[in-house]
């Protein structure tokens, strides 16, 4: 809990960062800033997670534990997702989304 | 002192969240990102819960954002501006951004949350004793899941990523 600060006030930042990272989400053409965009609302929801642990229900930990599993797993689909956008520059040379038409070969 | 460190954070993270899905330099781009991260890493630390700060500056800070220099500098020229977004796109995704938060913070500021007056920090060991627990309410099943995940996703980037060039000349 931070002093002086209501829940309202943390929420609304974070409402606001996942909003900034759908925004982004809709409007790049690029791969990897796609992926950044996801980062972004990955993020919002962990703090989420803390936030509402922490203010509404002290005692326990669910929250504080779920919010580790979202950043474990933002991790592993980062490294897998840029492992793709590697690949696909090999086949395609290029890495923005309108070139990435076809799934297989 | 404190709400005032929030607001600062808070500044933070918005003007650079903006920075970093907006700048047409994707390097950039990839900075201020990492700015975000770290102040949401600062806010962590403000909410008492140091475990996952420090995770975030180890597993963000030091491991994503690396991992994403890594892959603009391998498929990009450093130099290299992206296209320009056409402006129609740009209007319809602030538009439906704006309403959805817009219904968001209407949600948010209609429900009466009943904040509980005792508070404590979260502490490391507490964390750790949840993770491993298998009593009820413990976490042991799924922290195996994710150990299991970590595995095959790195066998599954490995395989991917040294696949072999598909269009031979």
């Amino acid at each position: 809990m931070i002093e002086g600060i209501s829940i309202y006030e943390i929420l609304t930042l974070t409402s606001i960062l996942f909003f900034i990272g759908t925004y982004g989400f809709f409007t790049r053409e690029n791969l990897i800033t796609v992926l950044m965009s996801i980062e972004l609302i990955l993020n919002a929801s962990a703090v989420n997670f803390v936030v509402i642990n922490t203010y509404l229900y002290p005692d326990f930990l669910q929250g504080a534990i779920f919010s580790i599993f979202i950043i474990a797993l933002a991790a592993a689909e980062t490294a897998l997702a840029i492992a793709i956008i590697i690949n696909l520059y090999k086949i395609v040379y290029s890495v923005e989304v309108k070139d990435t038409e076809t799934m297989k070969y | 002192m404190e709400a005032t460190l929030f607001y600062i954070l808070a500044a933070f993270i918005v003007i650079f969240a903006i920075a970093a899905v907006t700048s047409r330099k994707i390097l950039r781009a990839v900075i201020y990102l990492l700015f975000v991260l770290i102040s949401i890493s600062g806010l962590y630390f403000m909410i008492n819960y140091n475990l996952l700060a420090a995770i975030q500056l180890t597993v963000y800070g030091g491991g994503v954002i690396v991992l994403f220099i890594f892959s603009v500098l391998l498929v990009h020229h450093v130099e290299l501006e992206l296209e320009k977004t056409p402006i129609k796109k740009k209007i319809i995704a602030g538009l439906l951004s704006v309403i959805g938060l817009g219904i968001t913070l209407w949600a948010i500021f209609t429900y009466p949350f009943q904040t509980a007056n005792t508070y404590k920090s979260i502490e490391v060991a507490d964390v750790g004793f949840k993770l491993l627990g298998y009593e009820e309410g413990g976490f042991i099943l799924p922290f195996e899941v994710i150990s299991v995940l970590l595995v095959a996703v790195m066998i599954g980037a490995i395989i991917i990523a040294k696949g072999k060039k598909l269009k031979e000349n």
